[in-house]
C-alpha cells in the first residue's frame, strides 16, 4: 500500500490495525473491540478526507501508484476475454497506447487506452503513458477495424500528455491526434470514452470523442497539467495548486461546463481502495449505456455527437 | 455604389489597404539587419528583399492581401471572452483581455472574413498572434465554427490561416474542446465536398496544431515558419540535446509529410486561387 500526503491519518490507523491484529493472533487476546473500533474509525476519516478533496488533492489520487491502469480495466471487464492488437501498420507497435478485441458480456467491443507501467523498469517501457504518433495512429487504425464490423469503441483515458519527442515531431504528433478528432467526430459506431486517471491536453482528447464521455470520481482532465500551467502563468513550480483550483479539472467542474458527459463514482478511497467495487461500477455503466447508444441509428447518433462538441464553449456578444 | 451603402452592408475595407504608412518610419530586419522604411517593407508584403525572411503580420494584412480589393464582411465580429471560468494567476484574465483589446484594437485572436478572392466567393479566418499570442479560447473556436458555418451555408471553401501558441490555459477545459468543436465543424465541411485549405504561419504549434490546423485537404505554409506540437523549448528539454537545425521549420516539416507547399507571400493570393480552383467548381 502507497500513501498519500493527507492519506497520512489514515495509514497510522491501518498500522494501528494491523498491531491490533497481530497481538490478538500472536498473544490469543480478544481484541474484538478494537479492532471494530479502529474500523469504524477509518471507515471515518477516510469519509473525512476523501469527502473534501480539494483540486491537487484530486490530481493525486488520479496518479497514485496503486491505481488500476487500462490493462487492469479491461481484464477484468472481459474477464480475460481479450485479444491485443499491436501496431499502427506503418511505423511501430507504441506501448504507451494499448487496444484490442475483448468481450464484455457477450458483447464484442474494441478497447483502446493509455498505458501506463506499474514499476520503474514498465514504466519506461509504456514511457509513462505517453504516446507517439504511431499510437494515435495505431488507436485510430483499431477504431476504423471496429466501424467496419460495426463493433462499439470504448477508450479508457489516462496519460500525462502526448509525448513531447524528436521523432514525435517528426512523425507528425499534431497531425496524428487532429486526425483522431475529425476521425471520430465521425466513426459510425458508438464511442464511449472514460478518463480513468490523467486527461492531460491533447494527448487525452486524441482519443476522447464520444457519444458519451465519462470522468472517474478522482481523475481531472484538463488543457495542461497544473505543474505546467503553474510554471508557465507563474514562472515557478510552486502554484500548483493554485493552478489545480484554477483550471477547473475535476470531474465536477468539467461536468458543470458542459464538457463531460457524466462522473463515475469510486469506492472511498480511490479507485484502487476496492478494486473489485471499481470494476463493477464501470462495467454497468458501460453496458447500460452501450445498450441505449447501440439502438440509435448511426445518422443520429454521429448528429448527436457533433451537436454536442460543436456546442462547447463559452463567449459574449 | 457608395462607400456609405457598403458601409451599411457591414463591408469592411482592410486598414493596410486604406492606410497611408507615414515616411521615415524604418524597419530592420531581424535576420539580415537590413533597413527599410516601412513603405517599402509593406509594399513587398513584409517580406525582406535580402534574405526572404517573412514578418509575422496580422490578419487586417492577411485579408488586405487576399481579399480583391481588401474588401470583406466580418463574421462575428463582436464575440469576446467571457471569462466562463473566473480565471487568476498572477493577473485576472479580464485584465490580461483588456490590456490585449487595448493593445491590439481587435476583439480576440481571430478573425473571419466573407468576400471574394480573384472572383471566387470564399471564407477566410485569419488568427492574430499580437492578441495573448494567438491562443485558442472559446471565441477563437466559436468563430472558426461561425466561419465554417457559413462557408458550408454560401457553398464556398473556407480557408484558416494560424498563427498561434496553441490553446488559452486561461479557459482551460473549454479550450481544450475547441479543439473537438472546430474538428466537428469541419467534418461537415469536408462531408459538403467544400475545400479547406489550412494555412500554417509562424509560429503554430500545441492545440491548435493538433486540431483544424493539420486537417487541410492542403496544408501550406510560408519559408522558415515555426510549426510543431510541442514548442522546441518542451522538446529540448524532453530529449536533453540540442535540436536539429532547421527543426520543426516548414522545409522541415515539409520534408517529414505533413505540408503540401510552402509558398512565398507574394505568390499567395494567386496560387490559393489557382488550389481553390483546380478543387472546386464555383456553382
Ligand atoms: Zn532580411
Amino acid at each position: 500500500m502507497n500513501y498519500l500526503d493527507f492519506e497520512e491519518p489514515i495509514k497510522t490507523l491501518r498500522e494501528q490495525l494491523e498491531q491490533a491484529r497481530e497481538i490478538q493472533d500472536k498473544n490469543d487476546l480478544d481484541m474484538t473491540t478494537t479492532i471494530e473500533e479502529l474500523e469504524v474509525k477509518i471507515e471515518e476519516v477516510s469519509k473525512e478526507i476523501f469527502g473534501k478533496l480539494t483540486p491537487w488533492q484530486r490530481v493525486q489520487v488520479s496518479r497514485h501508484p496503486d491505481r488500476p491502469y487500462t490493462l487492469d480495466y479491461i481484464e477484468a471487464l472481459t474477464e480475460g476475454n481479450f485479444l491485443e492488437l499491436h501496431g499502427d501498420r506503418t511505423v511501430k507497435d507504441d506501448k504507451a497506447m494499448v487496444g484490442g478485441l475483448g468481450e464484455l458480456e457477450g458483447r464484442p467491443v474494441m478497447f483502446i487506452g493509455q498505458q501506463k507501467g506499474i514499476n520503474t523498469k514498465m514504466r519506461q517501457y509504456r514511457n509513462f503513458g505517453m504516446a507517439n504518433p504511431e499510437g494515435y495512429r495505431k488507436a485510430l487504425r483499431l477504431m476504423k477495424l471496429a466501424e467496419k464490423f460495426n463493433r462499439p469503441v470504448v477508450t479508457l483515458i489516462d496519460t500525462p500528455g502526448a509525448y513531447p519527442g524528436l521523432e514525435a515531431e517528426e512523425r507528425g504528433q499534431g497531425e496524428a491526434i487532429a486526425r483522431n478528432l475529425l476521425e471520430m467526430c465521425q466513426l459510425r459506431v458508438p464511442i464511449i470514452c472514460i478518463v480513468i486517471g490523467e486527461g492531460a491536453s491533447g494527448g487525452a482528447l486524441g482519443i476522447g470523442i464520444g457519444d458519451k464521455v465519462f470522468m472517474m470520481e478522482n481523475t481531472w482532465y484538463s488543457v495542461i497539467s497544473p505543474e505546467s500551467c503553474s510554471s508557465i502563468l507563474w514562472r515557478s513550480w510552486d502554484y500548483k495548486k493554485q493552478a489545480a483550483e484554477a483550471l477547473k479539472l475535476t470531474g465536477d467542474d468539467m461536468k458543470g461546463l458542459g464538457l463531460v458527459d457524466d462522473i463515475v463514482p469510486e469506492p472511498l478511497g480511490g479507485a484502487h481502495a476496492n478494486r473489485e467495487a471499481t470494476f463493477q461500477t464501470v462495467k454497468d455503466v458501460l453496458i447500460s449505456e452501450l445498450d441505449k447508444l447501440q439502438k440509435l441509428n448511426p445518422d443520429k447518433r454521429v448528429n448527436n455527437r457533433l451537436r454536442k462538441f460543436s456546442n462547447m464553449g463559452v463567449v459574449a456578444g | 455604389m457608395g462607400w456609405f451603402k457598403r458601409n451599411a452592408e457591414g463591408i469592411t475595407t482592410s486598414s493596410s489597404e486604406k492606410k497611408e504608412i507615414p515616411e521615415g518610419a524604418w524597419y530592420k530586419c531581424p535576420n539580415c539587419k537590413t533597413v527599410v522604411s516601412n513603405q517599402e517593407h509593406a509594399a513587398t508584403l513584409w517580406v525582406c528583399t535580402m534574405c526572404d525572411h517573412h514578418e509575422r503580420i496580422g490578419s487586417d494584412a492577411y485579408f488586405g492581401l487576399l481579399f480583391d480589393e481588401g474588401k470583406y464582411r466580418e463574421v462575428a465580429p463582436k464575440l469576446t471572452s467571457a471569462d466562463p471560468l473566473g480565471f487568476s494567476d498572477t493577473k485576472a484574465y479580464t485584465d490580461r483581455l483588456d490590456a490585449a483589446k487595448a493593445k491590439t484594437g481587435l476583439t480576440d485572436a481571430i478573425r473571419v472574413g466573407s468576400g471574394e478572392m480573384n472572383g471566387q466567393g470564399v471564407v477566410i479566418a485569419c488568427m492574430d498572434f499580437s492578441f495573448i499570442g494567438g491562443s485558442m479560447g472559446s471565441v477563437v473556436g466559436e468563430k472558426i465554427a461561425r466561419g465554417i458555418d457559413h462557408a458550408l451555408k454560401k457553398g464556398v471553401p473556407f480557408i484558416c490561416i494560424s498563427k498561434s501558441g496553441g490553446a488559452r490555459m486561461m479557459e482551460a477545459g473549454l479550450s481544450l474542446m475547441q479543439m473537438a468543436k472546430t474538428s466537428a465543424k469541419l467534418s461537415l465541411l469536408s462531408k459538403a465536398g467544400l475545400p479547406f485549405i489550412s494555412m500554417l504561419t509562424d509560429p503554430t504549434t500545441g492545440g491548435v496544431t493538433a486540431s483544424f490546423a493539420m486537417l487541410g485537404d492542403l496544408n501550406i505554409s510560408e519559408p522558415n515558419a515555426l510549426i510543431g506540437f510541442a514548442g522546441p523549448r518542451v522538446v529540448k528539454e524532453t530529449i536533453g540535446k540540442d535540436l536539429p537545425e532547421g527543426f520543426q521549420r516548414a522545409e522541415f516539416v515539409l520534408e517529414h509529410g505533413f505540408l503540401d507547399a510552402i509558398i512565398p507571400r507574394k505568390e499567395l493570393k494567386s496560387q490559393l486561387s489557382f488550389s481553390l480552383r483546380m478543387l472546386h467548381t464555383q456553382e
